[in-house]
């Protein structure tokens, strides 16, 4: 069957083909829609699917059903396979039962993350087979071969999409999902599932002893395929052999292009291709991964090749790819003229207001920020992490923000470090439960003395509203045991914990003073669900807007930067978008801004 | 050689339906038995930045489109026009709803919002054919201002290599069917104001 989808439903889809029946994972840009398109699903499919906790939590759930047999998958964005290396690394010792595919997708170009790290050299490191999808349709058969691999040679097998595959759409191919397999069980075996020192020498072995064999078998699947045209080549992984193909046939150029699909690389075919070329530019995104390999065999199987890439400054080494760049870099390795890519002038740019991403209005973050800059002052150390939160970076109040869960231990490490300025961390409540809590258990034990602000809009916003333990309820929408922020926080050790609603401002301040105030660690709990949650679950409050009489046109309420309110040169004026959170008319000191009755 | 039947930009900003396009628009190829490639942004950027999202019609590589490539490039917002205006082709087509967004550098009066024209006149330079209209007014017309996405989708409808009537099936079978009769008479005037 034929179907339009997004890469991330193809794999999706790919997992249902294959039977798995535990699926789990972290929200994480570009990898959610996976779970967020199998968790309605679960039900009638008979399969566990799940939001986890953090991704080790994640990994290790999907590791523990592989050793009972069943086909199992844990999806996480790059920076989340950080979290989950310690499970990931000694799984590839110990190995798997079922099938066992880590989805780990890549965001080259920083679209939405903090880092651009190359989730192929973690397969490296584990010794771990990695399959790298050039579009959904690729990422649809690789998820499905992916689990016969496991199976195959005994470990788990990573799946690395990038955005531009997870988040594409293309007409796929899919086949009808296939039931999960019966009576699974977990079979005691020590040496095999017991990571005690006499066990991983042994196994870490037989990892290695392992390796050749994965190669040359990797070597027969469709994904790494050569076309010989000439003496001058490309060799180019993943989607960027999609973009070299590409450019190829509209340059209509006589290049030999070798795509790569697969890691471990199989030598042979790349030694193969290098015999017949003397030219040969390697592209692909991120780390130069495939050219590395690429000239380690060219000293064996054709040491007069020339080699151009990322090292000769052909292909960039940060940033994405598309079809012109990878055309350029063609172009210039034939020595033909470029095909210069369109610009349009700075001076024609400048006319145009800058368009950041921003929180919405109405958000309860910004009220937030503005209890807590009145509160802490401007001078205050504001430590922050991953969430839709860290775009209140002009509000003055983000001055860090490194991983998951870091305001607090930076926090505290800025404090330990000689700072005696207040600080103030701030992070979300998925974020907190993700890896906050021991943040703060060794905030409390260590004797930091700042304050800890939870945002608690009760979802995942940025990734796109996935439940957390915090909301009661899991993936697939069954209730889950209610649970207390201000309870865990008073468990770990935090000595002051107060809650208060952002959207009411003069208490949200004053729970702030008292927080900045306390001798020890504090924890402000800023509790109001998400204007997004609000909005879709039917949520209808009344707008606002400016009494023109009254409006001094002080710009107060504009400075507090809600989309709906703009200034019209003399007054501020409240537009449609406004979700009636009233917090302008707290601001404002004329008492100008009112209910719309 | 053209590696692609046509491909459309489509710019706007996060939460003016610009997914939408690109879902009817594939099904609608499907249903044609073209390949269709697209990419769309999700993250970060969807909170009210600035959003692209590609659509490769007879296409089989991948759903980027090259800078200066693009046969049509369909804007809901004009700022927004202007940016990405370096992926149209010099043979390429711009429509344009010209009713602005005011981004929040706008409304907190860091930066100024440039007239109508001054975005039209560079546009123009970049393309012999800028077609402008106001969108969001016409699908005030047609009954709601959300229908906006589906004004321009009409607009483009004439530019595609599809058949109407399955642009109009695809329509049917994406968007709610209570909202079918709105959504059909803004396919219908954002049609009639590129004719």
């Amino acid at each position: 069957m034929r179907e339009y989808l997004l890469g991330n439903v193809a794999i999706a889809k790919g997992i249902l083909e294959a039977g798995a029946g535990v699926v789990s994972g972290y929200p994480g840009t570009p990898s959610s829609e996976i779970v967020d398109y199998l968790a309605p699903l679960a039900k009638e499919q008979g399969i566990h699917v799940e939001w986890s906790v953090n991704e080790k939590v994640a990994m290790e759930v999907a590791i523990g059903a592989s050793w009972t047999g069943t086909r199992s998958v844990v999806t996480m964005k790059h920076v989340g396979l950080n979290v989950a290396a310690d499970p990931f690394m000694t799984l590839a010792y110990l190995g798997v039962g079922g099938g066992m595919v880590v989805i780990s997708a890549d965001d080259p170009y920083c679209h939405s993350s903090q880092n651009e790290q190359d989730s192929r050299r973690y397969a490296q490191f584990a010794r771990v087979p990695c399959l790298d999808p050039a579009d959904p349709q690729e990422a649809r058969d690789m998820t499905v071969r992916a689990f016969a691999l496991s199976e195959k040679f005994g470990l788990p097998v990573m799946l690395r999409p990038t955005t531009r595959v997870s988040h594409a759409r293309a007409d796929v191919e899919v086949g009808p999902p296939t039931k999960r397999m019966d009576s699974p069980r977990f079979e005691k075996n020590p040496p095999r599932r017991v990571a005690l020192p006499v066990h991983a020498r042994p196994l870490h072995a037989e990892l290695l002893d392992k390796q050749a064999g994965i190669e040359a078998a990797l070597a027969e699947e469709p994904w790494n395929r050569a076309e010989m045209k000439s003496e001058v080549g490309v060799i180019a992984s993943g989607i960027s052999g999609l973009y070299a193909e590409e450019a190829i046939a509209r340059m209509e150029a006589d290049v030999s292009l070798l795509r790569i699909g697969t890691y471990p690389i199989p030598r042979r075919i790349v030694g193969d291709f290098l015999e017949r070329v003397e030219r040969v530019l390697v592209v692909e995104e991120m780390d130069p991964v495939v050219e590395e390999f690429v000239e380690m065999v060219a000293k064996e199987r054709n040491p007069d090749v020339e080699i151009l890439g990322k090292r000769s400054g052909a292909i960039p080494g940060v940033g994405e790819l598309d079809p012109l760049s990878v055309q350029d870099a063609i172009a210039g390795m034939m020595d033909l003229p470029k095909r210069a890519a369109p610009k349009m002038s700075p001076e024609v740019l400048s006319i145009l207001p800058p368009r950041p991403p921003a929180l919405c209005p109405g958000c309860s973050h910004r009220a937030t920020y503005y209890a807590m800059r009145k509160a802490f002052g401007k001078d205050a150390i504001y430590p922050n992490d991953i969430g839709c939160y860290t775009m209140g970076v002009g509000m003055g109040t983000v001055d860090t923000c490194l991983c998951m869960g870091a305001s607090i231990t930076v926090g505290a490490g800025i404090r330990f470090g000689g700072e005696e300025k207040p600080i103030c961390a701030v992070l979300g409540d998925s974020t907190f439960l993700h890896s906050g809590l021991t943040g703060l258990l060794n905030a409390a034990y260590n004797g930091a003395k700042m304050t800890v602000t939870i945002l608690d809009n009760s979802i995942t916003a940025m990734t796109g509203h996935q439940p957390h333990p915090g909301t009661g309820c899991t993936a697939c929408g069954e209730t889950s045991p209610a649970l207390s922020l201000e309870d865990i926080c008073r468990s770990l050790g935090a000595g002051f914990v107060e809650t208060a609603d952002p959207y009411d401002l003069e208490s949200m301040i004053d729970v702030f003073e008292r927080a900045r105030d306390h001798p020890g660690l504090s924890v402000v709990v800023a509790k109001r669900p998400c204007v997004i949650s609000e909005i879709r679950s039917g949520v209808r409050r009344p707008r606002f807007k400016v009494d023109e009489e009254k409006c001094g046109g002080c710009k107060l309420c504009v400075k507090f930067g809600c989309p709906a309110i703009e200034f019209d040169g003399k007054v501020a004026k409240i537009n449609a978008l406004c979700s009636g959170c009233g917090v302008c008319a707290q601001i404002c000191p004329e008492k100008a801004i009112e209910v719309v009755k | 050689m053209r590696t692609s039947e046509c491909d459309v930009v489509v710019v706007g900003v996060g939460g003016q339906g610009v997914i939408l396009i690109s879902e009817i628009i594939g099904r609608a190829a499907m249903m044609a038995g073209l390949s269709v490639r697209g990419v769309e942004t999700h993250g970060m950027a969807q909170r009210g930045g600035s959003v692209i999202n590609h659509i490769r019609v007879g296409c089989s590589f991948s759903a980027m489109i090259s800078l200066g490539s693009a046969d049509v490039l369909l804007a809901m917002e004009p700022a927004e026009a202007l940016r990405y205006a370096h992926y149209l082709s010099p043979e390429g087509v711009a429509l344009v709803n010209t009713r602005p967004v005011l981004p929040v550098t706008v409304t907190t009066g860091e930066a100024s919002y440039p007239p109508i024209e001054e975005i039209l006149a560079p546009l123009r330079a970049v393309s012999s054919e800028v077609k402008a209209m106001d969108a969001s007014g016409l699908a005030t017309k047609a009954g709601s201002p959300q229908a906006t996405n589906v004004v321009m989708l009409g607009a483009l409808s004439t530019h595609l290599p599809i058949e109407e009537a399955t642009l109009l099936s695809a329509l049917s079978e994406t968007v709610p069917a209570r909202f079918l009769e709105i959504n059909r008479k803004a396919f219908e005037l954002g049609k009639i104001e590129v004719e």
